[in-house]
């Protein structure tokens, strides 16, 4: 085994390794393969709602292309690239020489390939793939459901064993394998919020585990948990899914909040302001994350009581995230700052993040939820956390580490440009779908009444300019890999404070084999 | 081409309209327009409190947006590295940290009082002077007028915009896929209470001019209310996904005054008597085809095709079960299909005019068979399960 001193050969270096750095590199390429697929679809939807009528698509093939835009999205673009990001810096982060439970680590990844090969394919079969949404609702998703979902259920299984995997690994790695001297509380931002994400994962993958088993159930075996007519409750489901459903959504911005927490103390060249509060606050969002569950229901008929509760809950939120927001504008307040292309990604993270907190304040308003709720104003608000406060954090992430990563550095003109083109493109899309909701558009619809043809117009248009500004970024990313000016200052930013700045450039393959000595 | 350089046009000018829209406070139509940017508040007391409260956390955003997005373009564009050259190097300061915790704590105390205040008046569904059954169907709504004092009147309201218009061969109508052939009629000034369920997934009944949104849930009953305050035609959509139409099965609600309401009523009682005298009627089989073509139309065509063809739905063209069996065929359209698509016609239509659509079928699209059915042998085939 000559793996222990570098990388094997050909393609079982990438089969059977159980090197960090090799993992987390699968892991970032198949979520960028993932979020163009992800994105294509989201192209044909765009392209159907262009203009009114049916034109492209039928409204059956319609319904399949919401519902797996969602869920490649959700479980395979933005989880899985957070997880290679946790993959590669975790460890250097730490100062430890690799990830706690390397083996497991590789059948994580592993799982996830043919996952979404089982996944995609459910496009193919007879009845089409899942057409239900992503939160896929019972009946909808049972007794009235394609026959492929069968198949997405096996695939939620096997994405949530690799999720689960990949947090013990996570949570073993962070409780065990830290550098002697670093505390938790010493600990680089990014760290402690995917320790607290991993805690969350843990939590409610289960959960969502238990809801699709019970579909299962109900689908092949003549259970009843979502049917009235057998004595079960179609609202069982939405309590079970957005019980995992919420937490969820913070398993994905939690370590983009990580990410510019990293990015805006280097580039300010000051440290992060408010450490301890941001550890308290990431720490208090992930624990109301597990009590607002139903604010996703307002409208599904609970008692006064419950509605009270979850508004009070989810209003709450706004308290620590306000602190967070807070806590980055003071680190750049009276900072140095300079403008690369991951601290653009990252202020417009904070920015256009904080627009989607605004609405989701608006929408924690339980009475006017009952004129938000599954309106195009609700697809503006998760875009909005999750597009730009996600997807922006890993633009900006990819561009930070790239050249610890490779060695070379990435070309700032078409980083900005992507920059630019994203932002732009972004808001044009997203910001009129707050309007059309608002005058009464519906989500989850191939067509549409003529008052809202000019907002969707203007949001196609922006979605094909945001769709094609990511070639442009993988563009840049394979061109930094094969012609990238090389790098070889360990600290590459001069801001840069955390371990991984101290270990050589490019990194080695293997890293931290005697730990650090920390001051 | 007018038309589409007036929109193009619009949608140059869009960014200054996104601007303005972001100052401009009310006067809103109560119908939803073009451009529109904002939620209507509605012709309810409700709605209105709805909306005041939509636009108060609205502002707070705004000024609170301001502010923060003030000090970060400020500190952006200050303290740039050639500008500021020594970073400053404060990393805490625990009262400015405790101070903001608690003031945006406070913020959000003056948004919950009134939201509380406004959520207990949604949920006070008391004392109504009119109960509507609300029922959604994959994808159709129904409506059953709870009578208290006899009989129950019921309709089911379907998509009117025609199928070329949604396939692009002719002009869109302004109330493109916002128009039904049966509208929901209701008393203005008067309290009505809506009992909201589902027959087979889920649906939501939403009017946003009546700001009433209630999921329909099969097997459950929800209850909203509204108290129109002006007559008019207000118009809405399921939203909450149910399946291949569901962009397809809007709901149009006619306020009208107490009397235009109690004619109206009165013609839907003396139909519904019709319907029960027709019952014990006679038909020809032309008569029953004549009926059974527009009952075709509105229910089946959907699926199964305008010309028997097929589409989702199995063809009705030389079909084994349309050109077999009376009573085969009269089962599969009564109890419908169970797992499949297929629903159960025996709860959605008359006897008449499931006779006269069985008929139909039996007898269009080349299907010569030369029998029907009379609405007494629907009733029989009922009571003989």
């Amino acid at each position: 085994m000559g793996a222990h001193h570098g990388p094997a050969k050909g393609l079982t270096r990438w089969l059977f390794t159980t090197n960090h750095k090799d993992i987390g590199t699968m892991y970032l390429w198949f979520s960028f393969a993932m979020f163009l697929l992800g994105g294509s679809f989201a192209m044909i939807i765009r392209a159907e709602l262009f203009q009114p009528g049916l034109q492209i698509v039928q409204p059956e093939f319609f319904n399949q292309m919401t519902t797996m835009h969602g869920l490649v999205m959700v479980f395979g673009a933005i989880m899985p690239a957070f997880v290679g990001l946790a993959n590669w810096m975790i460890p250097m982060m730490i100062g430890a020489p690799d990830m706690a439970l390397p083996r497991m680590n590789n059948w994580s990844f592993w799982i996830l390939p043919p996952t979404f090969l089982l996944l995609a394919s459910t496009l193919l079969m007879e009845g089409g793939g899942p057409n239900f949404g992503w939160t896929f609702y019972a009946p909808l998703s049972t007794t009235y459901a394609p026959p492929s979902v069968t198949f997405f259920i096996f695939a939620v299984h096997a994405m949530g064993i690799s999720s689960i995997m990949g947090s013990i690994n996570i949570i073993a790695t962070v409780v065990n394998m830290r550098a002697p001297g670093m505390t938790y509380m010493k600990m680089p931002m990014f760290v402690w919020t995917w320790l607290i994400t991993a805690f969350l994962l843990v939590a409610v993958m289960p959960v969502l585990a238990g809801a699709v088993t019970m579909m299962l159930m109900d689908i092949h075996f003549g259970t009843s948990f979502f049917s009235a007519a057998g004595g079960g409750d179609p609202v069982l489901f939405q309590h079970v899914f957005w019980f995992f459903g919420h937490p969820e959504v913070y398993i994905i911005i939690l370590p983009a909040f990580g990410v510019v927490s990293e990015v805006i103390p280097t580039f300010s060249r000051k440290p992060l302001f408010g450490y301890d509060s941001m550890v308290y606050a990431t720490s208090s969002i992930a624990f109301l994350s597990f009590i607002v569950w139903a604010h996703h229901m307002y409208t599904v008929g609970m008692p006064i009581a419950g509605e009270l509760f979850f508004m009070y809950a989810t209003m709450l939120i706004a308290v620590p995230t306000a602190a967070k927001v807070f806590n980055w504008i003071t680190t750049m307040f009276k900072g140095s700052i300079t403008l690369e292309t991951p601290m653009l990604f990252a202020i417009a993270k904070v920015f256009l993040f904080t627009v989607g907190g605004f609405s989701g304040l608006m929408l924690a308003i339980a009475p006017a939820d009952f004129q938000y709720h599954d309106s195009y104003f609700v697809v503006a608000h998760f875009h909005y956390t999750m597009v730009a406060g996600a997807i922006f954090a890993l633009s900006s992430a990819v561009y930070y580490w790239i050249p610890k990563w490779t060695g070379k550095m990435y070309n700032e003109t078409m980083g900005k440009a992507h920059f630019w083109i994203s932002f732009i493109g972004f808001n044009l899309t997203f910001f009129p779908q707050h309007f059309v909701g608002l005058a009464g558009m519906p989500r989850r619809i191939p067509d549409y009444n003529l008052m809202f043809a000019d907002f969707n117009m203007m949001s196609s248009i922006g979605a094909f300019i945001y769709g094609t500004s990511q070639l442009l970024f993988l563009f840049n990313i394979v061109r930094t890999i094969t012609h990238g000016k090389p790098v070889s200052d360990p600290k590459v930013w001069e801001g840069g404070t955390t371990l991984e700045w101290t270990v050589p450039t490019p990194a080695p393959y293997h890293t931290f084999t005697t730990p650090p000595e920390l001051k | 081409m007018y038309l589409q350089a007036k929109r193009l046009f619009k949608l140059a000018l869009s960014p200054v309209l996104m601007l303005l829209s972001l100052f401009s406070t009310g006067a809103w139509a109560e119908q939803a327009e073009r451009w529109q940017t904002n939620m209507t508040p509605g012709i309810t007391e409700v709605g209105h409190q709805i909306y005041d409260l939509h636009m108060w956390v609205f502002y707070i955003c705004v000024v609170t947006g301001i502010v923060v997005f003030g000090v970060m373009f400020y500190s952006v564009f200050a303290y740039r590295k050639e500008r500021h050259q020594e970073p400053a190097t404060f990393h805490e300061n625990t009262r400015v940290e405790i101070a903001w915790t608690i003031v945006p704590f406070l913020v959000l105390l003056f948004m919950a009082v009134p939201a509380t205040k406004t959520l207990i008046q949604i949920y006070d569904t008391d004392d109504a002077d009119l109960d509507i059954l609300i029922t959604g169907y994959q994808w159709k709504w129904k409506y059953e007028y709870i009578n208290p004092n006899g009989d129950n009147i019921s309709f089911f309201s379907n998509l009117l915009t025609d199928g070329a218009e949604i396939a692009n061969t002719e002009d869109k109508g302004s109330n493109y896929l916002l128009e039904v052939d049966e509208p929901v009629v209701i008393p203005v000034n008067k309290k009505v209470r809506f009992l909201v369920t589902a027959n087979d997934v889920l649906h939501a009944w939403w009017v946003p001019a009546l700001a009433v949104k209630r999921d329909a849930i099969p097997g459950f009953i929800n209850e909203a209310w509204t108290k129109a305050t002006e007559t008019g035609v207000f118009r809405g959509q399921c939203a909450e996904l149910c399946g291949r139409n569901h962009g397809f099965m809007p709901i149009v609600v006619n306020v009208v005054e107490e009397p235009q309401y109690e004619a109206w009523l009165g013609e839907k009682q003396a139909a519904a008597a019709e319907i029960k005298e027709l019952m014990a009627k006679d038909f020809s089989l032309e008569e029953l085809v004549e009926r059974g073509k527009s009952v075709y139309t509105s229910s089946c065509a959907a699926c199964h095709g305008a010309n028997g063809e097929g589409g989702v739905g199995k063809a009705i063209a030389g079909s084994p079960i349309a050109t077999g069996a009376m009573k085969e065929h009269t089962a599969r359209v009564v109890d419908g299909v169970p797992g499949t698509a297929m629903p159960a016609f025996g709860s959605q239509l008359n006897e008449v005019d499931l006779a006269a659509v069985i008929t139909y079928q039996r007898n269009a699209f080349g299907n010569n068979m030369g029998d029907m059915l009379q609405p007494v042998d629907i009733y029989k085939f009922k009571k003989g399960q």
